[in-house]
């Protein structure tokens, strides 16, 4: 009996700690936002918490696909959230998005009109789109005296151990079935099975499969050719002089990432409040100058500095953007994409 | 076995933190279903069965053999270093091994980001490669730079426990060897080793463990053309979200590594002595 007791103590003492740890927050209304890593201006947050007397906890991830589990198993609850169009239509289907009150976002009227009402959300009844981009092929004009226009020059042997390819399996798999003129959301086996060979066939020549250090080692000019998301090469062009961007003429891939309030968020209103404060054309233009991609508010656009604006890269014209498919979630392929990697990767 | 109430603390930790942990991986791993609950899972030995296809073996293989190599090239830098330091005078030898340690209180991923910048194409390795006049050389994003970046980050954990058998060896066994006529060579052979095999073995299960399932070393200094067993555990659980499949092959990983204590402990019983760092 008396171990017994001791043993409540114990607990309790155990109990008071987490209890205490916890309890002293503030009382200013919180929301929590999870974006992609340095894809914000950080003094707009700032900016933000200011003029509404709120905190923000900001928290970062690196790929659609880790966000989607922490937000589907990791037990977290965020308020806002920046998921790409294809991770959006599977959060959508699964019923992990919260349908917006527009009463509450009157800015989404900034928003460009070919960015509305898309597939992976008609009538964007749970996303505002943030930014847009391409894919495309950033290559140094001293290491590369060929024409880039198309994927073929990721399998030149010419350039044996100067390519760089994305360590994502949704984008690396993309560029293989666009070089062979097959769909990037294509569902046929046999299609994705010769990308996968296709693949295998050019690792020997592939420097490396990289995601944030490729803006690093082509600004120091350690690789020739990478394949990168747009703004990344605008990114390297502020750095590096001799790189250009270059959009295949195979066609590309159109991404947006967007903002969505999850199911389980916390404070719904503040959320919306957040959403419309990022589409006031002069905090998107901020954002937009920082993060380098491109812009989905319209009214952004006399913000920004005439380098950005009139860039080819960022904003690329209709004609360019004439083969560009965006991504579907793959769905019951998943696990497909997911096989062809893991056998590209332990390929020797 | 009587606890003192003292220590309910510590058990309650080791339940929530590791029981409990160890528990939902092997249940995730025998199990298949949808989420929604424990009450959906179903038992299924599939994850099992889908790791015996060759593509996920050969992963296991490459993983292994690097994790061999980069073992035994740490045994054979490590043992010489640590005999060195142990024969240095007490003062000495505090100095050396605080300086083997320094980097160690370094961030573990910042090292290894470090060595990106060293041995990169125009890095400062192959700058001075070539101000001497010679072609630059491809250090970067092979198997020699994953096998590197072991060896420099695994490295301590070999030499500080051989070098703690070392130090405790009663010299008086070695001048007796001396005595009675040995050379250095026997003396080494006949004495000094032997006593040391516990410090090996506890030194080679502290770096087989910790580079048979690295993901970073390799995604790093590999340029992600590595697939290695924990790439494949962190791709499951973060990108593709088959917890399932990544619990089974953390089971078999970690059977692997069981399997290796298992016989490096059964040298070990044969000899007396500490264990170093166990």
């Amino acid at each position: 009996m008396k171990k017994n007791i001791k043993l409540f103590i114990t607990l309790g003492l155990i109990l008071m700690v987490g209890i205490l740890s916890t309890a002293c927050g503030e009382d200013k209304p919180t929301i929590n936002v999870y974006n992609w890593g340095d894809y914000v201006d950080p003094d707009v947050i700032r900016e933000f918490e200011e003029e509404f007397g709120v905190k923000v906890n900001y928290d970062t991830f690196a790929t659609n696909e880790d966000m989607y589990v922490s937000i589907k198993k990791g037990g977290t609850s965020y308020d806002v959230v920046f998921p790409s169009d294809y991770m959006i239509e599977r959060m959508i289907e699964e019923g992990l998005l919260e349908k917006l009150n527009k009463d509450n976002i009157p800015n989404l009227a900034n928003i460009d009109e070919r960015f509305l009402d898309l597939e992976f959300d008609p009538n964007n009844e749970y996303s505002v789109p943030y930014m847009w981009g391409t894919v495309g092929i950033v290559y140094n004009k001293n290491m590369v005296d060929d024409v880039v226009d198309s994927w073929d020059i990721l399998w030149n042997e010419k350039y044996e151990g100067q390519i760089l390819m994305l360590d994502s399996q949704r984008d690396s798999i993309g560029v293989a079935l666009k070089k062979l003129g097959y769909s990037m959301n294509t569902r046929n086996l046999e299609e994705l099975e010769e990308a996968k060979e296709e693949l295998i066939k050019q690792k020997p020549l592939v420097y490396a499969y990289v995601g944030d250090e490729v803006k690093d080692l082509m600004v120091a000019e350690e690789a020739a050719l990478a394949v990168v998301w747009s703004g990344e090469a605008i990114a390297i062009g502020r750095e590096n002089d001799n790189v250009e961007f270059a959009i295949p003429k195979e066609g590309t891939n159109l991404w947006f990432d967007c903002m969505v309030i999850p199911k389980n968020a916390k404070n719904k209103e503040l959320a919306e409040e957040f959403i419309n404060f990022m589409n006031r054309p002069e905090i998107a233009a901020r954002n937009t100058e920082y993060v380098g991609y491109s812009t989905a508010n319209i009214k952004a656009l006399e913000y920004l500095p005439d380098y950005i604006r009139n860039s080819s890269v960022a904003y690329p014209s209709d004609e360019e953007l004439q083969n560009v498919e965006i991504f579907k979630d793959p769905k019951d392929f998943l696990s497909v994409y997911d096989e062809i990697w893991v056998e590209v990767k332990a390929q020797r | 076995m009587r606890m003192k109430w003292t220590s309910y603390p510590y058990i309650l930790w080791m339940i929530i933190f590791i029981v409990v942990p160890l528990a939902l991986i092997l249940l995730y791993s025998f199990t298949v279903g949808e989420e929604g609950g424990i009450t959906n899972l179903r038992f299924s030995l599939d994850n099992f069965r889908r790791f015996l296809d060759p593509k996920y073996l050969d992963v296991l293989w490459i993983s292994i053999n690097l994790a061999l190599k980069s073992t035994l090239i740490t045994m054979v830098l490590g043992y010489p270093l640590a005999m060195i330091i142990a024969k240095e005078k007490p003062k000495k030898r505090n100095v050396m091994i605080l300086l083997l340690v320094i980097p160690m209180w370094m961030n573990f991923l910042l090292r290894t980001y470090a060595w990106l910048t060293l041995l990169g194409k125009n890095g400062f390795i192959n700058y001075i490669i070539t101000k001497l006049g010679f072609a630059p050389l491809n250090l970067i994003y092979n198997d020699r730079a994953v096998l590197l970046g072991m060896v420099y980050n695994f490295l301590p954990f070999m030499v500080l426990p051989i070098y703690s058998v070392l130090v405790k060896i009663d010299k008086s066994l070695i001048e007796a060897a001396e005595d009675l006529g040995a050379n250095k060579f026997e003396v080494f052979s006949k004495v000094t080793f032997p006593l040391s095999i516990p410090g090996i073995i506890t030194g080679i299960t502290m770096v087989f463990m910790p580079a048979v399932s690295t993901f970073v070393i390799s995604r790093l200094l590999g340029g992600g053309q590595y697939m290695l067993i924990g790439n494949l555990v962190e791709q499951q659980y973060l990108w593709v979200g088959d917890w399932h499949f990544g619990s089974a092959i953390s089971i078999i990983m970690m059977a692997f590594i069981l399997v290796t204590m298992a016989i490096t402990a059964k040298f070990d019983n044969q000899k007396e002595g500490g264990g170093g760092l166990w």
